[in-house]
């Protein structure tokens, strides 16, 4: 059955829901297996409708739970289809147990996660509590920090996870409302372009290659099982990694736009910088300008690149820097955020490191100011001055009542 | 295989079931004649926790077949609607073909793994009359 294809002016007005939709309608996914909940619902409604009115050749599965959807999606993968879906915070939740089903029997499906607050008490809003629970379960994980990082990540997810010698499923992440729900200018790929760019999906040991009969789902113990998370955490460590890059450079070729495993903003010669992710990336962007106005030398790092964890590139952001602070949008459950965890061990061995403190910020949606910025830059420079941390390790910013402080 | 490293097997805890391509006709190709591989069950004795084991009569069996439908573990061999005999490899005792089969006496027994067969068969019970 031939489908119709989509005119789009050459920047349509997208909100990152639409924007990821529209990549999936262009990346033509065979399987759509959902269970849509706030605020990634618009995705897979935006796929579901593409589908009925015939830009896509696919099929819409319709299922009763978030953990019947992923599984939908491993089986139509290991079916030998490209399959992607969506999904926040509980969803994604009840979708861990099959998280770990499909990275281990290697389904390069993409998830497209909206990131949102994990109950209780219940919330809908943004913060990166599903993002942090997935970030052990073998997925490749893509950060959005707006709408177009959005559309055009799916494109890179897609590339990267089929991959043969990739083959590990993929998440994209976008910032719940302030990303899915914001409206703004996004510069697109014609279909015959963005299909291009993915290419006609290849399968790999797939169910239905009949003349090579496969069993998917086998059980192995203690004579098999290390074996193959081993060389599943290989692939992740030294396989992924080029490929990324080398799906950032391609992309770039293709539309102009470069991603970056981190991404550095006015880094070279600053003397402080907060490292983060998500819509946070862009306030801090803005602020860190304003500081150089102050006289401050601010600069930004965005994680790209969750899983892998781009270990030697963040190491070479950071190394120059006198004060660095991470933001992490999560509870951290009694330690320290994951960010502060992740980049504390990046620069742990080397002979001189930036002092590293952090921050938790922004649970359940509350919003990061630019005034927050502008303390968090004058604190990260009085520290600089004194030549020693002036302040608790991990402080919480933004929330009501005492200051929060530990360590 | 049983000692190959991290590297050294297909990604994706899959397994094939033939060495090479699946028999062109497999619908028509017995299961002997397959080329399962070391991956198939059917490689591998399955049957090892077996306590109890059916032993077949062929003098009282009159090939109805009811035995190679219902057992649950393909394990009655039947060619040509002749009921042959059974795959103990995959046999796991589960008595279901004795409860199917028709027969009077009936054509398949169970008993301990460790009867002889044939002196089970020397010694298998006569007609059963039924009482009114």
């Amino acid at each position: 059955m031939a489908f119709d294809k989509m005119e789009l002016r050459d920047i349509e007005v997208w909100d990152g829901n639409f924007a990821a939709a529209q990549a999936m309608r262009q990346c033509q996914i065979d399987v759509v297996a959902a269970y849509p909940i706030t605020p990634s619902t618009p995705i897979v409604e935006g796929y579901a409708k593409f589908l009925a009115d015939n830009y896509v050749e696919g099929e819409f599965v319709m299922v009763e739970s978030e953990h019947a959807a992923m599984s939908g999606c491993i089986g139509a993968a290991a079916a030998g289809g490209r399959v992607a879906t969506a999904t926040s915070s509980q969803g994604f939740a009840l979708m861990v147990e099959t998280l770990y089903q499909a990275s281990g029997m290697r389904l390069p499906i993409v998830l497209n996660v909206v990131n949102r607050a994990l109950a209780a008490p219940l919330n809908v809003n943004g913060d990166h509590s599903d993002m942090y629970l997935g970030r052990d379960s073998g997925w490749i994980q893509l950060d959005s920090y707006c709408p177009q990082d959005a559309y055009d990540l799916n494109f890179i997810a897609f590339k990267v996870a089929e991959d043969h010698d990739v083959r590990l499923p993929c998440m994209v992440h976008q910032d719940g409302f302030m990303t899915s729900h914001t409206a703004q200018g996004v510069k697109t790929l014609s279909d015959d372009v963005a299909y291009g760019f993915v290419g006609n999906y290849q399968p790999m040991n797939d169910m239905l290659d009949f003349d090579h009969p496969v069993t998917h789902g086998v059980q192995t113990e203690e004579d098999w099982h290390f074996e193959h998370k081993a060389r599943q955490h290989n692939d992740l460590m030294t396989k992924v990694i080029p490929k990324i890059e080398a799906a950032f450079d391609a992309f770039e070729k293709l539309s102009g736009r470069k991603y970056n495993l981190v991404e550095k903003y006015d880094i070279e010669d600053a003397d402080v910088a907060v490292v983060c992710m998500g819509t946070s990336v862009e306030t801090a962007r803005e602020v860190a300008t304003e500081m150089r106005a102050k006289g401050i030398k601010a600069g930004v790092v965005g994680i790209r690149v969750i899983r892998p964890f781009p270990f030697m590139q963040v190491q070479e952001a950071l190394k120059g820097l006198k004060a660095i602070v991470t933001l992490d949008r999560s509870a951290p459950g009694g330690t320290v955020g994951m960010l502060f965890n992740e980049i504390a061990g990046c620069m742990y061995n080397l002979d001189t490191r930036p002092m590293l403190s952090g921050k938790i910020y922004g649970l359940g949606g509350r919003d990061l100011t630019k005034a927050h910025l502008v303390e968090l830059y004058t604190e990260l420079q009085a520290n600089v001055d004194a030549g020693k941390i002036t302040t608790p390790l991990q402080q919480f910013i933004g929330v009501r009542g005492p200051k929060l402080s530990f360590l | 295989m049983a000692n190959t490293g991290w590297d050294e097997f297909e990604i994706g805890a899959m397994l094939r079931s033939f060495d090479g391509v699946a028999a062109t006709e497999i619908a028509t190709t017995h299961q002997e004649d397959r080329n399962y591989s070391q991956n198939s069950s059917f490689s591998a004795s399955v049957a090892d926790w077996r306590i109890e084991k059916p032993i077949f009569a062929k003098d009282y069996c009159i090939d109805c077949q009811f035995c190679w439908i219902y057992c649950p573990d393909l394990s009655i061999i039947s060619r040509d609607k002749k009921m042959i005999g059974i795959d103990m490899d995959h046999c796991k005792g589960c008595g279901i073909c004795v409860e199917v089969c028709p027969t009077n006496p009936k054509s398949l027994l169970m008993f301990p793994e460790q009867a002889n067969e044939e002196d089970e068969i020397a010694s298998w019970p006569t007609k059963e009359t039924k009482e009114k």
